[in-house]
């Protein structure tokens, strides 16, 4: 017998007291928790986003979308930026005014390539007010998931409020699961020795978060 | 290479020995204490804490009444996202299946996602047999590794360590595994992490091969899920060309839906945050991003024989978080080496013995590692009733029965003049010669009597009960308990706020 003959067959033989009409959606799962824990307007929502964000020590900044390259530029110019790997679909009016070399994730890049980059510029999927969470699903303005992850600055922009949901239950109809996602909350942290937490261990060690508002000319 | 746990001795005697260590004592209280308050808060924050904490319990009740149709499902959607599906019926069967896995890529060497299956299984040194090195990329597991140890709790595995054994054991022995540790290495936890990243950023950015476990898989869409902090799951999961996954098969969820649940309980019952910093997905493959080849082993090595008894089988609900350890008493004091596997704690006590089908001294003493203080109870995000278990597993060694063993029915014979026994026995004199345990067990029942009336203060009777055992008693554990409850004991949900 195979292992998965094996194993099955032991499922079988351990569920033997389970009724015979049960089917596998019983017994019914109890669905009244929340779908959002309290009632906030659109604004609060970012509000809370920007606040829980904070609280796990990404940094935050707010802009209108024509603000949006200075803002940028900037940013990476306070961190002496040279090298910014960007995701093929990004806005390229995002770098507009950054002086520095954007190059083009490339499949061809090795991870050792993403490790001589210093900065990496992503939009993300959506955003999870309660829990302060960036998610990013691989999109064409996301790139694959190893450029967020080696370099060690992350900006992420959030559109919002088009972009931010209140919880985690209003985040997962709206993601593919067919898609790698990768969720952050705030940068890499570490609380393995004497529970003494430190950021950046392996991930970006800083999370830049742009709140982009829908407002204003493009 | 990091020591297996097999060949650990009894619980009372492993528990004597690092109830001697003040350092380890101080470090599980602090350790212990902050976790558990962080967490309370992390909790009081949701006001639907009891109905998410039912749902999860129902949601993993459903999958284990029907795993046999969910693993079918599960293979089904992980084969079509283009997956390639294993089945081990052991440790050494899934050994077998990753070492040739491996061998099959020409690779000499592996990273790894902290897992506590790959430690059930000794896969390291499995693979260490087979001429293959794995490298453990988990702060913590690096620093056990490092030091040729054992973890001891699930989410902070060397809290036994403090800095400077830390900054001690990166010196000796990084070099010996890749880039060494800086010059003039402090204790400070930054410079420490920073060593740590240096020495295992060589390892991510050549390794081929890349191995995990992971939190949940879900049936419908064939997702797997790794929920980590440090970003080394990232680099392992994303980085390698070939992924190899050995999951637990009561790992399964239904359904994508259902991960809005365990989203919610299981960082703020772990690490007590909102979210831990990073979640990864994964579906199969995607083209260009991530591994080229995913492999998952689903793993049964005891867990259909734990399903097959209809009490103890809720201790397969477990999703991990650690809550139980952080306030348990006799973990406080004992320390996570003590339960002689990788699972510590009140989880460790149910489900290393049912695992394991209570085959030795160790097994059968671990049911009396317990005040029966009900705390971990009260704090599981999956409303897993330890107490009811651990009190099912004393009647069996005390008076035997039925256990399923590698699939088959064996009849355990009672204790009694046995050499179980007296381990089992040496283990509750153990608790009883440690009146700070009772203490801790009783205060912390004091504290959540409210949520509970029906279930204390019945905790101390039964103790005394234990105590009492060296003949077999008239009436067993198990009627005792339903008789003082009152009820027939079906497990509540929503005890905790
Ligand atoms: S038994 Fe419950 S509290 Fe303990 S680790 Fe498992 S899920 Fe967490």
């Amino acid at each position: 017998m195979s292992g998965r003959d094996v194993v099955l067959a032991r499922v079988r033989r351990a569920l033997a007291d389970v009724p015979r009409g049960e089917g596998p959606h019983d017994p019914p799962v109890p669905r009244d928790y929340r779908r959002v824990h309290g009632s906030r307007t659109a604004e609060e929502t970012v509000e809370l986003l920007a606040e829980n964000l904070a609280d796990y020590r990404a940094v935050v900044h707010r802009c209108a979308p024509a603000g949006l390259p200075a803002l940028i530029a900037r940013l990476l110019a306070a961190r002496g930026a040279r090298t910014v790997v960007v995701p093929a679909g990004l806005d390229p009016r995002w770098l507009s005014a950054a002086e520095v070399a954007a190059r083009p994730d490339r499949a061809t890049d090795t991870a050792r390539d993403l490790a001589a980059v210093d900065s990496v510029v992503t939009g993300c999927a959506l955003a999870v007010a309660e829990t302060g969470t960036l998610v990013l699903d691989a999109g064409p303005d996301q790139g694959r998931r190893r450029i967020t992850l080696v370099p060690d600055h992350h900006i992420c922009v959030v559109r919002v409020p088009d972009q931010v949901v209140g919880s985690v239950p209003e985040a997962l109809p709206r993601l593919a699961p067919e898609r790698p996602l990768t969720w952050i909350s705030g940068p890499s942290a570490t609380s393995d020795i004497e529970l003494d937490r430190v950021e950046g261990v392996h991930g970006p060690r800083t999370l830049e978060v742009v709140l982009m508002a829908a407002d204003g000319e493009g | 290479m990091s020591r297996s746990f097999l060949g650990m001795p009894a619980f009372p005697r492993a528990a004597a020995v690092s109830t001697r260590d003040p350092r380890l004592r101080a470090n599980l209280a602090h350790a212990t204490h902050t976790i558990r308050d962080k967490r309370a808060r992390a909790v009081a924050e949701l006001d639907d804490w009891a109905q998410l904490r039912a749902a999860g319990a129902a949601v993993k009740d459903r999958t284990l009444r029907h795993l046999d149709h969910y693993l079918e499902q599960l293979e089904e959607s992980v084969a079509a996202a283009g997956g390639h599906v294993h089945w081990a019926a052991d440790a050494d069967e899934a050994n077998r299946i990753v070492t040739r896995l491996v061998r099959e890529t020409g690779e000499r060497e592996v990273v790894k996602v902290k897992s506590m299956a790959t430690q059930e299984i000794g896969l390291n040194e499995a693979l260490a047999e087979a001429g293959i090195r794995a490298y453990e990329t988990d702060l913590a597991e690096l620093i056990v590794q490092l030091g040729d140890d054992l973890p001891s709790h699930i989410l902070v595995p060397a809290i036994h360590r403090n800095r400077g054994e830390i900054r001690d054991i990166f010196r000796r022995e990084m070099g010996k595994w890749g880039r060494p540790a800086p010059e003039g290495l402090s204790d400070s936890p930054a410079e420490l992490a920073e060593a740590a990243r240096l020495h295992l950023r060589e390892k991510f950015l050549t390794a081929k091969v890349g191995i995990s476990g992971a939190n949940f898989m879900v049936a419908e869409t064939g997702t797997l899920v790794v929920v980590e902090s440090e970003g080394n799951g990232r680099m392992c999961l994303t980085l390698p060309e070939t992924l190899i996954s050995v999951v637990g098969i009561e790992k399964t969820v239904p359904t994508w839906q259902d991960l809005e649940v365990f989203l919610q309980l299981l960082p703020r019952s772990s690490t007590a945050e909102r979210m831990n910093p990073y979640t990864t997905t994964w579906t199969g493959t995607t083209d260009g991003d991530g591994p080229r080849a995913f492999h998952l082993v689903l793993l049964d090595n005891g867990r259909t024989d734990t399903l097959a008894d209809t009490v103890g089988r809720q201790a397969l609900r477990c999703i991990r978080c650690s809550a139980c350890l952080n306030v348990c008493p006799v973990y406080e004091r004992a320390g996570g080496h003590a339960y002689g596997s990788p699972y510590p704690g009140p989880i460790g006590a149910i489900l290393t013995p049912q695992l394991r089908g209570m085959a030795g001294p160790l097994e059968e003493s671990l049911p009396y590692a317990s005040s029966l203080c009900g705390a971990c109870y009260e704090v599981c995000p999956v409303a897993i009733d330890i107490p009811e278990v651990l009190v099912h597993l004393r009647e069996r060694v005390v008076e035997g029965g039925p256990v399923t063993r590698r699939g088959a029915r064996v009849v355990l014979k009672p204790a009694k003049g046995h050499a179980a026994e007296r381990a089992a026995m040496r283990a509750a004199a153990w608790t009883f010669d440690h009146p700070g345990v009772l203490r801790g067990g009783m205060r912390l029942a004091a504290r959540t009597r409210r949520l509970h009336p029906r279930r204390l203060p019945g905790p101390g009777r039964a103790w005394s009960d234990t105590r009492a055992l060296p003949t077999v008693p008239a009436e067993s554990f198990r009627d005792w308990w339903r008789r003082t409850r009152g009820d027939a004991g079906g497990s509540e949900t929503g005890g905790v706020k």
